[in-house]
């Protein structure tokens, strides 16, 4: 990587980026690069899986296997293709609509599963490329085009749900913290097991309510004393939402599934590179 | 063109066993279907069940014969209803000609009947549980099997229970027999078996789907439990330690459609299986299938609907939604298997085909084809060489190159320099997100140009009958053996059969068989025919009438062969 420039193998050069500027994912786009390149991975180890939305058309603007696929279903692609070949290193990314709204149940089971994969999802608590309607992340009384009185259900709290789920990584930053993003991006890729990092952006064209200037106001950064093993502290974090807590909230280390299914212990082989020996299939 | 085969079946015999869920009317299937094929008779058994897991009305039918039988008969040779309600059930298929065993109380007069207090006998010799291998021993004994048979039985299947558990068995076996000695009815039935027992196995059709898939090196089942695609899951799940197959139960049934292509993208050849309403969950993913051109085989097993329908009856209704899930156009391969041999055949070659075209293959199946245990021989089972056709990746790679036939060499993540890109929105060469009008045009006509290569390889459908036939019977799926049967009995120069293991896509060169026909019949268990209105959208070819049934329970022969005389 060339420290002057900041570039990374990782850099994709010409290329027309369909994001408003200002977005905040041009900031998460940097740190992710940023992390990879300091994790000396090689794109061709790397495979990103995402779904609809703005945020997944992160992987068509660096250098990384793709596979863009449905709005919601990331994460059952992003399990097939780690369970396939778990040498590759995985990452699903996607928006707060697309990973919690459409894609809430796989979300839900992904974490029971404990798949060894990275999972960020760029909180923007709108939904962008439809034009902004609500999404399960949007607070109470925010006025869409849709919600012309203002939403009514209550937002859907993603950290609190996966600490309740004993996901073993759980943590959350900001964008415009480009540092943290990318230490926190490192970590989650380094962490054996499933790995939730949720990241604050603001989205310029269709949320004037939570601004740079908002979340600027409504963060916090967990002091460096804070130990991340404690469920019970963690998910107190999670649900005081007076103030978001950022850093890592919870993180412990439990067995993956790779590392508990008997097609992986024999072997370490990936399925590509197996074939059945069928003298006998018949008896 | 083969001719058909004159001989009608003699000495075969129907065994229908009624009862309560629970009651232990499978293990006796088990056994009696085992046994008959290791002697080398020729076996076909069937059921027909309730959706709940204790009580109402169940029934099985065992015809046991001497010569190859495949298919239901209304006709009842030996009843055994072990509940007061089986009467009542099976009712209009019992004759003056039905000899019926069980206890007197449950069988109205006027009735061959002979005695048998199954609970009885089961007290004595130790507890109720042994009911089932009573009523094994008395039916082997009937039929004049010789004892060791049963012996050798019990101790296989029981040999992880311990020999006291072995032996309780095989003694209530034996009261069993005692009870069917000196019995004159017996002498109506005459089974000897002729054929080289060793040749021969025994599969249901979900066996046959789920080693099929073996051959194919199918590797990864995410799956969500539903009747009847679950027997499939759960065979793949027996076999998953001796093969390397890593079985997933899924949270839905998108989740499966999706990991499976996850699966495949990085290499793996993953099998998906479900019933119609799960199918009908997996539309959107047929689409992504079609658009990021990634392999994936689905096996759909059909049953009532719409919606929750008769959850464990047959039909054949979901033909068009085979054809037409998914958003867009795009190319597909729909089989769908009648014998044995045809579900190992198609299954197998379902992987490779899927692979080699990128596209979704799907094995349609239904209730009675997955339930229903048949006698092959072993050396009728072709099992091919699988190969895989991904490549190994150069720098600047792109998954989605122009090619003549719209088949783009495909890469997989983590083998090779190059970068493989995936996008389910309309994509470059390279297989980035574009909105090109031009680039457009070329990935629809590349989508659909492997179509023309697709049908090359299509199945041919296979013809029985005479040379000058004026009737044409046309049928697909679990109708082969049915049909098949039906003409040997009719045995009229005038008619033929033509069954489809593969009803989509295809070839035109099929038109010959219509083109020769005097009038043209359709075979479904469906309501509006739809494979009828397949032939008509596909091939201009116009039926004259349709045979269905759409009350859940399959075709027997007797009902095929009325129909199809009337037809005349």
């Amino acid at each position: 990587m060339n420290k002057k420039t900041e570039k990374t193998i990782f850099d994709k050069d010409n290329i027309d980026i369909a994001w408003c500027p200002g977005c905040g994912n041009f900031q998460i786009l940097k740190a992710l690069k940023l992390a990879l390149s300091e994790l000396n991975i090689h794109p061709t180890q790397l495979v990103t899986v995402s779904g609809i939305g703005q945020a997944p058309k992160t992987p068509q603007y660096f250098n990384t296997h793709m596979f863009n696929g449905l709005h919601g279903r990331a994460l059952s692609v992003a399990t097939g293709v780690k369970l396939a070949n778990p040498s590759l290193t995985v990452i699903a990314e996607g928006g707060d609509g697309d990973m919690y709204g459409e894609g809430g149940n796989h979300f839900i089971h992904t974490i029971r599963r404990n798949i060894n994969i990275a999972h960020i999802v760029h909180n923007n608590m709108v939904y962008g490329l439809t034009k902004g309607q609500a999404s399960p992340t949007s607070e109470l009384g925010f006025v869409t085009p849709i919600q012309v009185d203002g939403v009514i259900l209550e937002p859907l709290n993603p950290l609190a749900l996966a600490i309740s789920l004993d996901a073993s990584f759980v943590a959350r930053t900001f964008s415009q913290n480009i540092e943290q993003t990318k230490e926190l991006i490192k970590a989650a890729i380094l962490h054996e097991g499933y790995a939730l990092v949720d990241i604050f952006q603001p989205c310029v064209t269709f949320n004037k309510t939570n601004t740079y200037q908002w979340f600027k106001e409504n963060v916090y950064y967990l002091p460096e004393t804070y130990d991340p093993s404690n469920r019970a502290k963690a998910f107190e974090i999670a649900i005081d939402t007076t103030k978001l807590a950022c850093g890592i909230l919870y993180k412990h280390r439990k067995e993956t599934y790779e590392e508990k299914t008997h097609i992986y212990q024999k072997s370490k082989k990936p399925l590509f590179q197996r074939k059945h020996n069928l003298a006998g299939l018949l008896k | 063109m083969s001719s058909l085969k004159m001989k009608k079946i003699k000495n075969d015999v129907s065994i229908v066993l009624c009862g309560a869920a629970g009651q232990g009317i499978k293990t006796i299937e088990f056994a009696l279907t085992h046994i008959f094929k290791e002697i080398g008779l020729y076996v076909f058994s069937t059921k027909e069940y309730m959706s709940r897991i204790r009580g109402g009305c169940n029934s099985t039918e065992i015809r046991v014969s001497n010569d190859p039988v495949f298919a239901f008969v209304d006709r009842i040779d030996i009843f055994i209803p072990l509940t007061k309600e089986s009467f009542a059930h099976l009712k209009n298929r019992i004759t003056k000609n039905t000899l019926i065993i069980g206890l007197k109380e449950n069988i109205p007069s006027g009735y061959k009947t002979l005695n048998l207090d199954l609970e009885k006998i089961a007290l004595e010799v130790g507890a109720n549980t042994y009911f089932n291998s009573i009523a094994i021993g008395f039916i082997l004994g009937f039929l004049n099997i010789n004892k060791k048979e049963h012996v050798t039985f019990f101790t296989r299947y029981f040999k992880n229970k311990g020999q006291a558990i072995i032996d309780k068995n095989i003694d209530a076996a034996n009261k069993g027999y005692e009870c069917s000695q000196g019995l004159a009815e017996k002498n109506h039935f005459a089974l000897q078996s002729k054929s080289d027992s060793t040749q021969q196995k025994l599969f249901n059709g979900s066996e046959a789907i789920a080693l099929g898939a073996i051959a194919g090196n199918c590797n990864f089942v995410p799956s969500y439990p539903m009747s009847p695609g679950t027997t499939v899951l759960s065979n793949l799940a027996n076999y998953s330690q001796k093969y390397d197959i890593l079985i997933e139960q899924v949270e839905d049934e998108i989740a499966a459609i999706n990991m499976a292509q996850g699966a495949w993208y990085a290499g793996a050849r993953a099998l998906v299986t479900t019933a119609g309403g799960g199918f009908a969950l997996m539309s959107e993913g047929m689409s992504l299938a079609g658009m990021t051109e990634t392999p994936v085989v689905i096996h759909v097993g059909q049953r009532p609907g719409p919606a929750t329908g008769l959850p464990t009856r047959t039909e054949q209704s979901d033909l068009n939604l085979a054809l037409y899930a998914g958003h867009g156009e795009f190319p597909r391969i729909i089989f769908a298997p009648g014998s044995i041999e045809q579900a190992f055949s198609v299954t197998q070659k379902a992987f490779d085909l899927a692979d080699k075209y990128q596209i979704p293959v799907i094995i349609l199946a239904d209730q009675l084809f997955l339930d229903s245990y048949y006698t092959t021989k072993s050396s009728e089972i072709k099992l091919v060489e699988s190969r895989n056709y991904f490549i190994k990746t150069k720098k600047a790679y792109q998954r989605y190159q122009l090619t003549k036939d719209g088949v783009s060499p495909r890469g997989i993540p983590g083998y090779g320099n190059g970068l493989v890109y995936v996008d389910s929105d309309e994509h470059t060469e390279e297989g980035l997100i574009t909105e090109d009008f031009n680039c457009r045009i070329n990935m629809v006509k590349k989508r659909l140009k492997k179509l023309e290569y697709i049908l090359k390889e299509s199945i041919t459908p296979e013809f029985f009958g005479y040379k000058n036939y004026k009737y044409l019977f046309v049928a697909w799926g679990s109708n082969y053996h049915v049909m098949k049967e039906a003409l040997c009995h009719i045995n009229d120069k005038d008619f033929a059969f033509l069954h489809f293991s593969q009803v989509y896509p295809l070839n035109k060169t099929v038109k010959k068989y219509f083109e020769a026909a005097k009038k043209i019949i359709v075979v479904e268990n469906n309501a509006t025919s739809q494979f009828a209105g397949l032939l008509k959208k596909e091939l201009n070819i116009t039926t004259d009438t349709s045979i269905l049934k759409y009350n859940g329970l399959p075709f027997s022969v007797e009902e095929m062969t009325q129909a199809m005389i009337n037809c005349k």
